[in-house]
């Protein structure tokens, strides 16, 4: 069986490293604040002026000038700070944030991510995703593996318009955990009730299996 | 000393004309200039370019003047929200310019501090790399953006004085004060108005510089897009 999102979500928690500044994205990338240990000290970086964003308010905490940037009510954190736009992306673009998590339709095997444009279709914009790719010390992709076809997102080339080049480190898809390295795709590890003989025929870019590859734990 | 307060946003908004640009503060419904929008509608000004990081919803923000077909051209980073933004959109009535969001920050800040252009590693190698110039610097890719100027400015604080030194409010903050230094003249709107020298010169965010006319609002919804609560213990 695939990962169910909080699954999914619960996986990429494992990824944030005590001391991380991290920005999430939206949709899964979300729900990763959930599982992170609360032993582990993370700033949570919202990119429309927030560093330490806390949990959703109480219905009497509600703020109109307390947003992330999904545009969802939140609450500031302890040792919150709040900035302008440009010097949200100066920590961003100048890889101060040691981590982020985005969506993605399309990541191939040189690390090229596509995740804001399908040619034809309604474009709603790539807000921030294309600075934190480019900026961002670490990007860690949370997607399906396939779509509803049963394609491999993860390509040989992306086909859809990209977002940024060169830029993902890893993969966390409902099916494993991949590298994206010189050499393509490595598989890490896979999901209970598959196998990397599998992923790999679901794969359409050029994976090797790790040597230490093994079955994801939660 | 000429009076930098005006009555109200129509007062404010004296001189601007059908094709202007216009810079706008705010992130999604959050730390907009709600008052300057609506006397913008009141005013029926026409084919105006508006740089703002979304186009508001519906029937709030800056929807309101997509709305009134008032808006010739966006340029902005994330549109999704907004119906009657698609409709125009598809069927070409309306120019979108769609900017990488910390690209636009900069481009804001870039053009009200003097610099014409400048050089980043956002978006080499995709659409928005285009028909710019590319640069490399120790080994990187680079493109160079251009900084983006306004004929009005206008933003939204929580606190100002009669001199325009500003204050924002939590994440209210967002674009407004790269904005406030990109108009050639920048309209403050603010909850509350107070007398020179009552605001803390420490605590102050967009210094009266910048600021060309200010006025109190009034009526502010502050509309929340995802109210989003937890259940109390």
């Amino acid at each position: 069986m695939p990962l169910t999102r909080e699954q999914l979500a619960k996986r990429i928690s494992q990824e944030v490293e005590d001391g991380f500044v991290v920005n999430l994205g939206i949709g899964i990338p979300t729900l990763v604040a959930n599982y992170i240990s609360p032993e582990k000290n993370v700033m949570l970086q919202s990119e429309n002026g927030l560093l330490g964003i806390g949990p959703f308010p109480l219905e009497n905490e509600v703020d109109a000038d307390l947003i992330n940037a999904g545009k969802q009510t939140v609450t500031e954190a302890s040792g919150a700070s709040y900035f302008s736009s440009a010097d949200s992306f100066a920590m961003i673009r100048g890889g101060h944030v040691d981590l982020t998590v985005l969506g993605a339709m399309e990541v191939d095997e040189k690390g090229d991510i596509a995740n804001w444009m399908v040619p034809g279709k309604m474009v709603k914009g790539m807000g921030g995703a294309m600075d934190l790719v480019a900026g961002a010390k670490r990007v860690i992709v949370a997607m399906q593996h396939t779509d509803k076809e049963g394609n491999s997102k993860l390509r040989k080339a992306c086909t859809l318009p990209l977002t940024g080049k060169a830029c993902v480190n890893r993969i966390v898809s409902d099916l494993g955990v991949i590298d994206v390295t010189p050499q393509g795709f490595v598989l890490l590890e896979y999901a209970p009730d598959m196998t990397p003989e599998k992923i790999m025929k679901l794969t359409e870019g050029r994976m090797t299996i790790s040597p230490h590859c093994k079955m994801m734990t939660f | 000393m000429k009076s930098k307060v005006v009555k109200n946003a129509t007062e404010a908004l004296v001189g601007l004309q059908d094709g202007m640009t216009l810079v706008v503060g705010g992130f999604g419904l959050c730390g907009i200039p709600e008052n300057c929008i609506t006397a913008l509608k009141e005013l029926k000004v026409k084919g105006l370019t508006c740089v703002s990081n979304n186009a508001g919803v519906d029937d709030f923000g800056l929807g309101i003047l997509l709305h009134s077909r008032q808006i010739k051209k966006m340029i902005s980073s994330y549109v999704g929200e907004n119906a009657t933004f698609e409709k125009q959109f598809m069927s070409g009535e309306l120019e979108v310019e769609l900017c990488p969001q910390g690209t636009l920050a900069e481009r804001i800040r870039a053009g009200g501090a003097g610099i014409p252009g400048f050089y980043t590693p956002t978006g080499v190698g995709t659409k928005v790399a285009e028909g710019k110039e590319v640069k490399v610097f120790d080994g990187r890719e680079y493109i160079l953006e251009k900084g983006i100027k306004g004929d009005f400015a206008l933003v939204k604080a929580w606190k100002g004085d009669k001199f325009g030194n500003l204050i924002f409010r939590k994440t209210a903050r967002n674009f407004n004060p790269m904005v406030a230094t990109a108009g050639k003249i920048t309209v403050a709107e603010v909850e509350e108005l107070v007398e020179v020298g009552q605001l803390p010169p420490d605590q102050i965010h967009t210094p009266g510089i910048f600021v060309q006319k200010i006025f109190q609002g009034q009526g502010y919804e502050k509309r929340i897009e995802q109210k989003t609560v937890r259940k109390g213990s």
